[in-house]
């Protein structure tokens, strides 16, 4: 059931709390924004106040500007803003995201933002929070999508990593410069370190070194890097260096391309690399439909996307749910 | 079936045709000959007759699954494959177990005649003793179509190479009928029984389309031209006093055309003509759509056969008097050819004839006006060519006339399937009638760069005006000129014509909607051909 007097509103400018004063994830510049992640469609320019985890407000300050007004709040403090409260617990998406707990004495909310259960090696693992209402995204909600656990899904990408070292060939791993490169760069076999990166992913592991994450060995790729010294090696860069001279360099080499939607064999074609990797940030299937159970919630709001066909289903299944139309995006090659 | 689908997989990710004929050599050289048929079989479009239909997948899938039936059509028009689908949505594999691939296939082909419960039983059986790539195969086996690109001319080379033999021979030994349920692959590559022989026909020569102007041919006599037909590329084999009509697509269809048996009474020895099927009346041809209605016709009815004749238009010989003649160059197995046709009388095999030039400026109006004279085009043969094995440059080569075009509106589009997966890329175009209406004229797929159909993508996602299951109705906006080849009146349709090979010719970013083509203009063209 829709409450009467909601505590969280739907604008076009994002999720919105009058009687707190503030916006979560917003897409137009507001006063305030809490934030749940880095990603750039959930943490955006413009805004004259941001509260986020310390992990969220590094990258927002490398991203988005160093001078930007921020504060931040640890996992599961609670911190009163007129008259509501709001908590941060985690999301399990990438270093740092975090889902906002928003409530009152009569009302709670969660805003999930992106999340995933299943645990890696380098996001805080999800928490289950029970509430009233649900905001979730369905970004992998079709039954086509089921995730296997990073031992397996490693155990296969370090196998081939291993094939290309044997034939002296570089394996070039493509996946989002925030989350996804620290995740392959964790999960990566020890004996193949240290990992060569591209520009933009040694940027963000600095930045999350900085922020005390403890990451594997990584090297960057500069103009000055000896082309003998990138010779069967493992190389973590985002996927728009696909078909770009950037490569060249890199020759002989391989390229696996990591994401959840190279589960279908269309994706994997289309996307013209040597390997697909099934691996997401996001919540596959199962774990979307044991959550919107677990958090025992009266309605359940989805963002994101497959909302329609989704909130079709969990109506069918006796939950009440509702499509809102939100800017943010899921899984996409460009962050 | 393990070697089966490692061998899928490599062909799958590769575009190269050398790493694919390495697979599948590497692939027959370790599977036992019962697998090695059923994969040669399976990969070069040979598949048994479906003994499980589509419906009876899905739905057995969604309930396997649990979930709603809907629910599976949805996610299925989002993957874009059915067996893709089906693989995925099921519950994961405890414990795996997989057989050789034939007896997959004799499991299949068993259950031709057995109740619903106990097809459903076996395929559950097998789904649960599958993971996702398992299944994957296991449900191309049952719903037929590996299109992963593996050419006969790949699988011909390959065979060669593990069987050493010469291709040529792997080529004629492959052509025809054949079952794969009862043979090995080497008793399919022995040397073939007498009542085999007979019917064996000779592996098709076919052309390329000309790229460049016909002057870069060179000397203009040292080329024949003829007419390309509009009709069904045959072979037709007398042998032993049998008649045995072949299609290009090798399939045996002497029964659809009873016109041909007389031709065993016009030739006291063997010969094989290579020609096209055509409508025939009064010594004309007549257009493709009515030989339609005889090439689906299993049973061919004397008012039918009264209402679509039919005749040959021969334009080669490869065997005659128990001599393989393909050797021969092309100027003498035509003069061969003309003097077999003069010795008899009959309206039921006719020479095709030779369109004379003596340069190839006098060439293009007879290609231009290709549909005065029922046909698409012309063929330029080469007169010392031999008759080659499948498609090969150099001897031979289509020129085909310029296609049909009309601009059209899209206005429906859906999602497209394989590498197109989620991306709408399958469109409806239409054309305006007298009162100002869109009318749906004709479907394509083709035509557009990747970039393009990304583009046209993001205009459907921001344009729907409905949804009809999988169908979004878009703003009529954008125009594309659609080519075709050819156009012929048809009461399915509302717009009253059906064309053929349709595809998107250009986009026509400058042309507004308004200045789209008319309807009345589509009948004008169907007036000139018909």
């Amino acid at each position: 059931m829709r409450p009467k007097d909601p505590l969280l509103q739907f604008t076009d400018k994002g999720i919105y709390c009058e009687k707190g004063g503030f916006f979560i994830d917003p897409w137009r510049p507001v006063d305030k924004a809490l934030i749940t992640h880095g990603h750039a469609d959930h943490a955006r320019w413009g805004m004259k106040n941001y509260l986020s985890t310390p992990i969220t407000e590094a990258i927002m300050k490398y991203r988005i500007g160093a001078d930007i007004n921020s504060e931040s709040i640890g996992f599961n403090h609670k911190k009163r803003i007129n008259g509501v409260h709001v908590s941060f617990f985690p999301a399990g998406h990438i270093p740092g995201s975090a889902q906002i707990l928003v409530e009152d004495t009569s009302q709670r909310w969660v805003v999930s933002g992106d999340y995933k259960v299943i645990e890696d090696s380098i996001s805080e693992p999800f928490e289950l929070v029970k509430c009233d209402y649900f905001i979730t995204e369905s970004t992998f909600g079709l039954p086509v999508y089921r995730w296997r656990t990073d031992e397996e899904i490693f155990g296969e990408l370090n196998q081939w990593i291993s094939e290309n070292i044997e034939n002296k060939i570089n394996s070039v791993i493509l996946g989002y410069s925030l989350g996804k490169a620290q995740r392959l760069l964790q999960g990566i076999d020890n004996s193949f370190l240290p990992v060569y990166c591209h520009g933009a992913v040694y940027n963000m592991n600095e930045v999350l070194a900085a922020a005390g994450m403890d990451l594997n060995d990584y090297k960057p790729i500069t103009r000055d890097t000896p082309k003998d010294e990138l010779k069967g090696r493992v190389i973590i860069a985002p996927p728009s260096v696909l078909g770009t001279p950037w490569l060249r360099k890199l020759k002989p080499y391989k390229t696996a391309m990591a994401s959840g939607w190279m589960t279908l064999r269309g994706a994997r074609r289309r996307r013209n690399a040597d390997k697909g990797i099934i691996l997401s940030d996001h919540v596959d299937w199962p774990g979307l439909n044991a959550t919107v159970k677990a958090v025992e919630a009266e309605h359940i709001y989805v963002t994101h996307g497959y909302s329609d066909i989704y909130v079709q289903y969990l109506r069918e299944q006796g939950i009440d749910a509702d499509v809102v139309k939100s800017e943010y995006e899921g899984e996409t090659d460009t962050e | 079936m393990k070697h089966f689908i490692s061998l899928f997989k490599k062909i799958d990710s590769t575009t190269k045709t050398s790493v694919k004929q390495a697979a599948l050599v590497e692939y027959l050289q370790k599977s036992d000959g019962r697998d090695s048929i059923w994969a040669v079989a399976l990969l070069t479009g040979k598949r048994p007759k479906r003994t499980v239909n589509s419906t009876q997948i899905r739905t057995w899938a969604a309930e396997e699954s649990g979930i709603p039936l809907w629910l599976f059509e949805d996610t299925y028009h989002i993957v874009g494959d059915l067996a893709e689908t089906v693989s995925l949505v099921l519950p994961p594999v405890e414990k795996e177990n997989l057989k050789p691939l034939s007896e997959y296939m004799d499991l299949l082909t068993g259950l031709k005649d057995k109740e619903e419960e106990e097809k459903k039983e076996l395929v559950l059986s097998i789904w649960r003793s599958l993971d996702v790539t398992g299944r994957f195969i296991f449900n191309k086996l049952m719903t037929g179509g590996f299109r992963i690109g593996v050419s006969s001319k790949i699988m011909t080379k390959a065979i060669a190479d593990y069987a050493e033999l010469p291709e040529d021979v792997v080529a004629l030994r492959l052509t025809g009928r054949w079952s794969p349920v009862d043979l090995t692959l080497d008793d399919l590559l022995k040397e073939p029984d007498e009542e085999e022989r007979l019917s064996k026909p000779y592996p098709f020569y076919l052309a390329y389309a000309l790229e460049d102007e016909p002057h870069e041919l060179g000397d203009p006599d040292e080329w024949f031209a003829e007419r390309k037909w509009d009709g069904i590329r045959g072979q037709i084999i007398l042998r032993d006093g049998q008649l045995f009509v072949w299609s290009r697509g090798e399939e045996l269809i002497t029964d659809k055309y009873p016109e041909f048996e007389i031709l065993k009474d016009l030739f006291d020895h063997d010969i094989v003509f290579d020609g096209e099927i055509l409508a025939f009346s009064e010594g004309e041809p007549l257009p493709f759509h009515l030989l339609q209605q005889r090439i689906g016709r299993k049973n061919v009815t004397a008012s039918l056969m009264k209402k679509v004749p039919v005749a040959f238009y021969a334009y080669d010989i490869l065997e005659y008097k128990e001599e393989d003649f393909r050797e021969v160059p092309f100027s003498k197995r035509r003069a061969l050819l003309e003097k077999v046709l003069s010795e008899i009388d009959s309206e039921i095999i006719n020479l095709s004839p030779i369109v004379s030039f003596s340069n190839w400026k006098e060439l293009e109006p007879e290609r231009e006006n290709a549909l005065e004279y029922k046909s698409e085009g012309l063929m330029l043969k080469h007169k010392d060519s031999i008759y080659q094995v499948g498609r090969k440059k150099g001897g031979w080569w289509k020129w085909k006339m310029d296609p049909l075009t009309v601009d059209a509106v899209l206005i429906y589009a859906m999602r497209g399937h394989g590498r197109r997966a989620n991306l709408y890329t399958d469109y409806t175009f239409a054309v305006w009638d007298d009162e100002g209406n869109l009318v749906p004229f004709t479907k394509a797929y083709s035509g557009l760069t990747d970039a393009e159909f990304m583009e046209v993508d993001r205009f459907v996602k921001q344009n729907t005006i409905e949804r009809f299951g999988p169908v979004r109705s878009v703003t009529p906006e954008l125009v594309f000129e659609i080519a075709f080849e050819g156009i012929a009146p048809s009461k399915r349709h509302k717009s009253g014509v059906a064309v053929r090979f349709p595809r998107m010719h250009r986009w026509r970013k400058d042309k507004p909607v308004e200045e789209a083509d008319t309807l009345a203009n589509l009948h004008k063209i169907l007036n000139i051909v018909t």
